[in-house]
């Protein structure tokens, strides 16, 4: 058995903030049962939407391919029970711009019938490509929040020299406790997650990190792998501190190396992956299982039992809550994922989608206070993680000067909201820094845009000189031709041609 | 004292003289203004600034024969960098226009090929006698191919 090792690295800056994990994990994950209707958004993942391929009236399985990937970038979706497809329409989802998306809807029968596909084998018959396409097939995406398609994230970290695999079960950020209780139930499915992630990689070295504040779930990883008794993978244990279940600040607290500003953590031989991924992956390769169902936290004030729940993909987040003891007259304000980088939203109409990790029903509407000038007392460059000067980013972002925030690295920015809770004048930071960041993009690709116009104009004026040149040269040589043949030829030539009915067609 | 004020003084009128005259001599340069301007234009080719072109207008403003305002498809930001480039006073847009692409009502068109000839940035595919259609993705929004079609079978449809 691999005892829990302390970690190497350390994070600059974070926050201690109040876990209030304990009310959701007392009880052991609650399976809501299939709810009558389904609502599957087609953007559940990073890329472009994914593309339906049934028709409304049309009958699905449990496991059927519902929507399949368009362009290089993408998931399939999977229909999460069997029923009827009923419509494909906009729906109202929690996401970051607009409130309503292409969702396919349908009515669930209640069989909860699977389609017959057979699990493989033995993965380990597989070569690591074939394994790839496999859980590309799976609609496997990062269920840490950032629903990166997992295969496209593994075929690039192939393309790199990736050491370390990084099982990320830190989960630093309050109230959210779906990965805890996921590691305390389900730890032989995740590290076996881990060992195909591994073989498809072809590495051989794994750190699982666990946040120090959960003895229970680092107790039952502890225990699996010491009857695995797989020397390839050992457990981290990593400081409670917010945000340590970053990406970046992963790599760096577990390998203490430094991801590069503008990088990704392959560029120092790390690949991370949540430790639900890892268990989506196992039940795909081991079972047949697609992506259709995860573990969700429902908590808050405002829900009576806070519980963890494992919902099919689709439940409308009202269903889910009904198995939380519904809502207490406190509940206020709903609000997908977490406190600190969650969205809120308005109605509980809202489906569960592959990057809903926590429902958090809050009795009171966050409100910081009212917005005062900044007094660049510096509090929120001394806690932000990525090190940077949020004070002066928020300079900059008021005065929109863009190559500024360039330099000043606004695009490494992780949006941790650390700056905002610090902040003694209330300034929403991380707000504007989203926003700063979009019009950024929004300029970028303003910019390649124009660029590729001026190419466009520029060869078109080319093309019409050179024809202009082409022309004049024709012109030329057949003057040269005629001079050489001499004025008796050309006369001969005018004659034949004024002949009717000799040659010309007039 | 007094010796000390005459000799600065000269320096002052020496200097001065040297530099009013390099001024006056040497080239200004502009080139390099010139592409700076014309790389914050929209590049859209429109010519709807009176000039034929994105580069035509850059030269126009940097000599000072145009304002930095005729630009509609760059709007208020396009106004906000030149200003900021020139050292210039930022000035309400002379003239605005909404955001738009191309659209070809394809059973309308003849295939008369005045659409392709009359857009600048090569966006219109097609040839004689056969159906015209536009790339949106390239097309510029200049409405350069409006007017010269025959049928009247191009409409202008602003991006949401």
């Amino acid at each position: 058995m691999s005892a829990p090792t302390y970690d190497l690295g350390k994070l600059h800056g974070g926050l201690r903030l109040p876990a209030h994990k304990n009310a959701s994990t007392a009880e052991p994950i609650k399976n809501v049962p299939v709810p009558a209707q389904l609502i599957l958004p087609i953007e559940q993942h990073v890329g472009e939407p994914a593309q339906p391929v049934v028709g409304i009236g049309d009958r699905v399985l449990k496991g059927q391919l519902v929507a399949e990937p368009d362009g290089e970038m993408g998931a399939p979706i999977h229909a999460s029970s069997s029923g009827t497809i009923v419509a494909i329409e906009r729906w109202p989802v929690s996401r970051r711009h607009g409130d309503k998306a292409p969702c396919i809807i349908i009515e669930c029968d209640g069989k909860d019938e699977a389609i017959a596909d057979a699990p493989i084998e033995d993965y380990r018959s597989l070569a690591s490509a074939d394994l790839l396409l496999r859980i590309l097939d799976g609609g496997i995406v990062g269920l840490g929040g950032a629903v990166f398609p997992t295969a496209q994230k593994l075929m690039q970290a192939r393309t790199c020299e990736t050491e370390f695999l990084i099982l990320n079960g830190v989960e630093c950020e309050p109230y959210i406790s779906c990965d805890d209780v996921l590691m305390r139930e389900r730890a032989p499915a995740i590290l076996g997650g881990a060992q195909i992630l591994m073989h498809a990689l072809n590495i051989d070295t794994c750190y699982v990190a666990v946040e120090s504040d959960k003895p229970e779930a680092i107790a039952c990883l502890a225990e699996v792998l010491g009857e695995l008794d797989d020397p390839r993978i050992v457990l981290k244990q990593v400081p409670t501190i917010y945000p340590s279940g970053g990406e970046d600040q992963l790599v760096q607290l577990v390998t203490n190396r430094e991801v590069p500003s503008g990088g990704l953590p392959t560029d120092v031989g790390c690949l991370v992956q949540n430790v639900g991924t890892a268990a989506a992956v196992a039940d795909w390769i081991l079972r047949g299982e697609p992506l259709i169902s995860r573990v969700t936290t429902i908590t808050g004030d405002g829900v009576a039992e806070p519980v963890n729940v494992r919902a099919r993909i689709g439940t409308t987040i009202e269903e889910a809550i009904q198995y939380a003891g519904g809502y207490t007259d406190r509940a206020k304000h709903l609000v997908i994922g977490g406190p600190m980088t969650g969205k809120s939203v308005t109605t509980d109409e809202v489906p569960l989608v592959k990057a809903s990790n926590c429902v958090l029903v809050l009795a009171e509407t966050p409100s910081a206070g009212d917005e005062l000038s900044c007094i660049r007392c510096g509090d929120c460059a001394a806690v932000c993680p990525v090190q940077l000067l949020p004070q002066q980013l928020f300079w900059y972002t008021c005065a929109d000067d863009e190559k500024k925030l360039r330099e000043f690295g606004l695009l490494d920015c992780i949006e941790c909201g650390c700056c905002d809770l610090v902040c003694p004048s209330h300034i929403p930071l991380t707000a504007d820094f989203r926003m700063a960041k979009g019009r950024i993009r929004e300029l970028a690709d303003e910019k390649a845009r124009a660029e590729r116009a001026r190419k466009r104009f520029e060869a078109r004026n080319d093309r019409l000189e050179r024809e202009l040149l082409e022309r004049e040269a024709e012109l030329d040589r057949q003057k040269e031709s005629a001079k050489a043949a001499g004025p008796a030829a050309i006369a001969e030539i005018l004659k034949r041609k004024q002949k009717p009915g000799n040659g010309d067609p007039e | 004292m007094g010796t000390a004020v005459i000799i600065i003084a000269l320096i002052a009128l020496v200097a001065g003289l040297a530099l009013s005259y390099a001024q006056q001599r040497l080239p200004a340069n502009d080139g390099d203004l010139v592409e700076q301007v014309n790389e914050l234009l929209p590049q859209t080719q429109c010519a709807q600034c009176g000039y034929p072109g994105c580069r035509p207008y850059a030269d126009a403003v940097v000599d000072g024969s145009a304002a930095i305002n005729l630009c509609p498809p760059g709007g208020d930001d396009t106004i906000r960098r030149l200003a900021r480039l020139l050292g210039k006073d930022v000035i309400p847009l002379a003239e605005s226009v909404v955001p738009a692409v191309a659209i070809i009502d394809e059973p309308a068109c003849i295939g008369c090929f005045l659409c392709r000839n009359a857009c600048p940035v090569d966006a219109i595919v097609g040839a004689h006698q056969f159906m015209h259609t536009v790339i949106a993705s390239e097309c510029t929004g200049c409405e350069l191919c409006v007017a010269p079609c025959p049928v009247d079978c191009i409409t202008m449809r602003p991006l949401s």
